[in-house]
């Protein structure tokens, strides 16, 4: 018993900031989407019947989806050359990682739309060119939201597959290698595979991180792509009907909590034999 | 092989596969400064069973990976049946090899594992299957064949990765401490399954291990490494009784090495001075050196000088009973300590610490080292 109080007395006041700073919020949402303006389901019933909404949740998913699916496939090569390369190009690799993080998001999408505008460098060069006679429209769609949300989220998932990748013993590729395995089969059935894991863990990170995202679509997207965290945003500072934003929040937190519980099921090692 | 040896499991369905000869000429390893390996020469012959021993970080491992081609010597040639293979990559040697730790497919059942080199090989799916089931019989793994390596034991999963390993008749298997995370009494089980393996197969067997009582069962032949450099080569009864050099009769068993005051040659032998004690010793083939060297076993007790052979007085200062045996420590007059190992019905009635005895052995138990 003494044993376990003790870290329990300096998790407390972390717990206590948690709690206070996340659970409070949370049922304070969950009871202003069943009490506004009125006590009831109604907000949960609107929310899932309005083909505003529900388009609005199915473009994020399908931005996720893509999203999730660009960054964690960059993301594996990206570590793949971190954690298995030279030491020059481990260095060169970490300072590329590590950057991102001192810029802050505003600053990456606005430096994507000088990029990728219809004034902007890569139009510009490509039409004085000549390859292209009319600007190449890559912002203000969801081809720029996905441009920049994979950007931003490629350094989260290199973590978990760096993880994965540092801790495959490497005797296990000497073996296959030493079987007559070449490099691509041993990368395709051996290595791959085997950081499989830090994969799925890499994707919902991403996914789960992308779903939240606000900032970027919104200047990306130029109110186009409305993603469903700004949807949330304009239903309780604009429009203003608070209940309606709460109930699609808690919708999103449920949807993002059964696919956790779904992934952290399939992610644990299986005890079939 | 003799007629009357009743076949075991696999000797039927294995066929011999064309064992490899392989050469090794002045093979040297650095890493950065440091020297892991220094001028190896060493052949292993056809079927042959050679163990590498060595105190740790005497290079053994590296030899290994040099052999199978993970690692590059920095100088030095390699052969395989006579071709050059110093540039061949370690997928076109294709030697088996067998990991410490096993180095398993943890995503894959023990029957993909055991399959991944025959896929590789590009065989038909039912040579697959039949030569998956012989594997998993040969190891006795039968009914195993679908469970993860996660769900197996130790001792099973070292079976898996041995069945791996063979499964496509590799000209040569490396195997690097392979029973090192076994406990005693499995690994007596999987040396009698090893040796029984290595007879079935007849493929060319290099193994590495720390264990001494394993490389002497096991080997064909024995190579003793130490600072990277090979100290001697030979059969495990050669180098048990005809050390090389000191450390190799120091590190293999135990021995007592004395100090020689002078050495002088008369008649083909050699006779020495042992703190005033005149002893002979033979020479074969050797030159004398200022130490000579003698098994514990090799040594026998006397309570008055023997007429024959090499005796020096001792007392006696312990003995331990050690059922058929019992280990004996002495004190030579000027203070160099003895052991003796003697069968226990030898050892004169009423023998206490303090004795004063005669340690004698015969002129050609003593090397010089
Ligand atoms: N990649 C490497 N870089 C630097 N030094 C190395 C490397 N690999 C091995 N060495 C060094 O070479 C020496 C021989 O190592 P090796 O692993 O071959 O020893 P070993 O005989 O197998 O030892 P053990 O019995 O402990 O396994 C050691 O001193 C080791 O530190
Ligand atoms: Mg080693």
């Amino acid at each position: 018993m003494r044993n376990l109080s003790k870290p329990a007395i300096l998790l407390g006041p972390l717990l206590v900031f948690l709690c206070l700073t996340y659970v409070v919020p949370f049922l304070g949402i969950l009871r202003w989407s069943v009490t506004l303006p009125e006590p009831g389901l109604g907000q949960y019933q609107a929310a899932l019947s309005d083909p505003l909404i529900l388009s609005v949740f199915w473009r994020t998913l399908r931005i996720c989806a893509v999203v999730t699916a660009v960054s964690v496939a960059a993301a594996y090569v990206v570590t793949l050359l971190w954690v298995r390369g030279g030491p020059v190009q481990r260095l060169l690799i970490e300072f590329c990682i590590l950057i991102p993080f001192w810029i802050s998001v505003l600053t990456r999408a606005f430096g994507w739309l000088a990029l990728l505008s219809n004034k902007g460098l890569i139009n510009t060069w490509l039409q004085s060119l000549g390859v292209l006679s009319e600007p190449l429209s890559m912002v203000r769609n969801e081809f720029g939201v996905i441009v920049g949300m994979s950007h931003f989220l490629i350094p989260f998932a290199v973590f978990p597959l760096a993880s994965a990748m540092r801790n495959l013993d490497e005797r296990v590729l000497l073996a296959a290698r030493g079987m007559g395995a070449g490099r691509q089969r041993v990368f395709w059935t051996v290595f791959l595979p085997m950081t499989l894991p830090g994969v799925l863990g890499a994707a919902l990170i991403v996914f789960v991180f992308a779903l939240g995202f606000f900032v970027t679509p919104a200047i990306l997207g130029g109110g186009r792509s409305v993603m469903i965290a700004e949807l949330v945003y304009l239903r309780i500072f604009q429009s203003p009907n608070w209940g309606l934003g709460a109930a699609i929040s808690v919708i999103l937190m449920a949807g993002v909590a059964l696919l956790m519980g779904a992934l952290m099921r399939a992610v644990r090692p299986g005890d079939k034999s | 092989m003799t007629s009357g040896r009743v076949a075991s499991k696999g000797s039927q369905m294995l066929d011999k596969v064309t064992a490899g000869e392989i050469g090794a000429e002045g093979i040297g390893k650095t890493f950065g400064h440091f020297t892991a390996l220094d001028g190896i020469s060493l052949t292993v012959g056809r079927g042959e069973f050679l163990t590498l021993l060595g105190p740790s970080g005497s290079g053994k491992t590296t030899f290994l990976m040099i052999l199978a081609g993970f690692e590059a010597p920095t100088s030095g040639r390699l052969t395989l049946n006579g071709l050059d293979v110093t540039r061949t990559t370690a997928e076109d040697r294709g030697f088996g090899m067998v990991f410490q730790g096993y180095a398993l497919f943890p995503h894959m059942s023990v029957e993909q594992n055991i399959a991944f080199p025959l896929k590789v090989q590009k065989r038909s799916a039912a040579q697959i299957r039949a030569r998956t089931d012989e594997m998993i019989e040969m190891v006795g793994l039968g009914g195993h064949g679908h469970k993860k390596p996660a769900a197996l034991s130790g001792g099973q999963q070292q079976r898996v990765a041995l069945a791996r390993a063979l499964a496509y008749e590799p000209p040569v298997l490396l195997l690097d401490e392979p029973f090192s995370a076994l406990d005693r009494n499995l690994r007596g089980q999987m040396q009698d399954e090893m040796r029984r393996i290595h007879r079935d197969t007849g493929t060319t067997f290099v193994f590495v291990t720390h264990d001494q009582e394993e490389a002497l069962a096991l080997s064909t032949r024995v190579a003793i490494f130490n600072h990277g450099r090979l100290q001697q080569i030979a059969t495990p009864r050669e180098i048990y009784d005809h050390p090389d050099n000191r450390f190799v009769a120091e590190f293999l068993g135990d021995i007592n090495v004395l100090p020689l005051a002078s050495v002088v040659m008369q008649e083909g032998a050699a006779q020495a001075v042992f703190e005033d004690v005149p002893l002979r010793v033979a020479l074969d083939g050797r030159d004398p050196t200022e130490a000579v060297a003698v098994r514990p076993e090799h040594m026998h007790l006397a309570l008055a000088r023997p007429a024959e052979g090499n005796a020096i007085p001792a007392s006696v200062r312990e003995i331990v009973f050690l059922g058929a045996e019992t280990r004996l420590t002495l004190a030579s007059p000027g203070g160099q300590p003895l052991v003796l190992s003697i069968p226990s019905e030898a050892v004169p009635a009423g023998l206490v610490p303090g004795a004063e005895v005669w340690v004698g052995w015969p002129e050609d138990k003593g090397v010089f080292v």
